[in-house]
């Protein structure tokens, strides 16, 4: 479970986060959405620590991670993963080394062992002729989708996702959503920040707005969809922003 | 004016903090196991062996010119035998260390922080953190080491090459006579020279790498910003090593 409280973060005079505070339950998915320059992504980079907060805190596993050193981060950027908006791939590294990464980072596997997670992880993903090739070779959804298998290989409990479907075609669409489908499946947690309504709708339990530095505004998809009065409905057909 | 003034003492200040910030760091990484030999590799290979021309080059243009000039200057007092015993010296305590070191801050020095640079905005830095790995202990301190290790073996041979330049000018030009110049150069030059000179190298390398390295981790946005810090990175180390100099000469002179 994930628990943020009062969260306050400011960047010179611009104040983001005002006291933000939310909840994720284990196993449930989080939709997070807002304005571009909402704070969106930096509420995400909070989560395992990539931001500092200014006040507030961050409750991880009964952990409050605002108060943890980069070393003391480590054990919980193993349970919790980051799949970043354009994947975020080491360039100078192959898709199977980029995978393997984690693993041989974190795990004693044997390379053989790895060779076979890494194989079974990319035909999961329809990545299965690309364990070769570098990173600048791949297209924007490849690249998402191996940023998202390097996330997930170590097996964390939650993953969040940044903006994992912009600027996709609407086939990598598919699969990105259904990838988050499945390891919703599998009980992971997971906070999703997007702008593609779509999506959210499809995978989200829950869907939060963030707006002027607050994030107040929490509800079910289907309670959204069915009043198109509601904030988030109306955020959704651009008339806030 | 006064707030130009102003912004540049602030970035001085905020270098020399995270300057100092990084050098902790990397000392305090340093101190925990495992030890990635293997990155520290690829950079000996990067730093060090492919600085090697350059190097080569530098050093024997250096120790070919000086013997010229000394050469022809002397000349007119009929000093040219203490050709082989100025330039040797010359070489051993400043020209090889210094040349060598700020042609390294250009070639590695501007490379480092491009890349480190190029690797915060693509957010491959964040990355390595996310994955729950340090960027100091994969990036700088691999590329620290390295300088370190390279930079002294790079003088050394700068030191080696720029004598041998002497020689060759000072035989082909000066026609002075080749054993009487290795003999000059031999009873001349001390351990303590050598030392002198190459001991320098391994501040050199620091200031070099971690100041490659700050500038590189400390890009915010865009590409614009990787060139401007790749610039930053190679004076800001240059000013170092020329300033830094003077003052380690004095040292190794009351030491």
């Amino acid at each position: 479970m994930i628990e943020v409280r009062r969260f306050k973060k400011r960047f010179g005079s611009k104040e983001v986060h005002r006291g933000v505070s939310f909840h994720v339950e284990q196993g449930e998915c989080l939709g997070l959405i807002g304005g571009s320059g909402s704070g969106k992504s930096v509420l995400l980079r909070s989560l395992i620590g990539l931001e500092k907060a200014d006040s507030g805190s961050i409750v991880i596993e009964g952990q409050d991670i605002t108060q943890m050193t980069e070393r003391e981060l480590i054990g919980i950027r193993k349970k919790v993963a980051y799949a970043f908006q354009g994947g975020a791939l080491f360039d100078s590294m192959t898709v199977f080394d980029n995978l393997a990464y984690p693993l041989r980072e974190h795990t004693d596997l044997k390379e053989s062992d790895i060779k076979k997670k890494i194989r079974d992880l990319l035909f999961e993903f329809g990545l299965a002729d690309s364990e070769n090739l570098f990173p600048g070779s791949l297209s924007g959804g490849m690249q998402k989708r191996v940023g998202l298998a390097r996330a997930i290989i170590l097996n964390p409990d939650t993953i969040l996702y940044d903006e994992p479907t912009a600027g996709l075609d609407p086939f990598n669409t598919r699969k990105i959503s259904e990838m988050i489908l499945r390891l919703k499946a599998k009980k992971k947690t997971g906070i999703l920040v997007t702008h593609d309504m779509p999506v959210a709708f499809e995978v989200c339990d829950r869907i939060a707005l963030l707006v002027h530095g607050n994030l107040d505004i929490i509800a079910k998809p289907k309670e959204i969809q069915q009043d198109a009065l509601h904030p988030i409905s109306i955020f959704a057909h651009g008339d806030i922003t | 004016m006064t707030q130009q003034l102003k912004s540049t003492l602030d970035r001085f200040l905020l270098f020399v903090g995270g300057f100092g910030i990084l050098l902790k760091q990397v000392a305090s990484e340093l101190l925990h196991p495992p030890f990635e030999w293997r990155l520290l590799m690829e950079q000996i290979y990067q730093i060090g062996f492919r600085s090697f021309p350059l190097i080569f080059i530098t050093a024997l243009s250096t120790g070919m010119v000086m013997t010229l000039q000394f050469g022809i200057g002397l000349a007119k007092f009929g000093g040219q035998p203490y050709v082989p015993k100025i330039v040797s010296l010359s070489i051993l305590r400043e020209m090889g260390p210094v040349f060598t070191s700020l042609m390294v801050a250009a070639r590695v020095g501007a490379g480092m922080a491009s890349e480190i640079g190029s690797m915060v905005v693509t957010q491959q830095i964040d990355a390595i953190r996310a994955l729950g790995t340090s960027p100091i202990r994969k990036i700088v301190i691999p590329r620290v080491l390295a300088t370190f290790i390279c930079l002294p073996l790079l003088g050394s041979l700068a030191n080696l090459v720029g004598v041998v330049g002497g020689l060759i000018v000072g035989v082909t030009e000066l026609k002075l006579d080749p054993e009487f110049y290795i003999l000059k150069v031999t009873t001349t030059l001390l351990l303590d020279d050598y030392f002198s000179g190459v001991g320098k190298s391994f501040f050199f390398a620091i200031f070099i790498s971690i100041t490659a390295c700050y500038f590189g981790l400390t890009v915010k946005e865009g590409t614009k910003e990787v060139g401007l810090a790749t610039t930053q990175a190679v004076v800001v180390s240059s000013i170092l090593i020329l300033v830094g100099d003077f003052f380690l000469t004095k040292l190794f002179f009351i030491l």
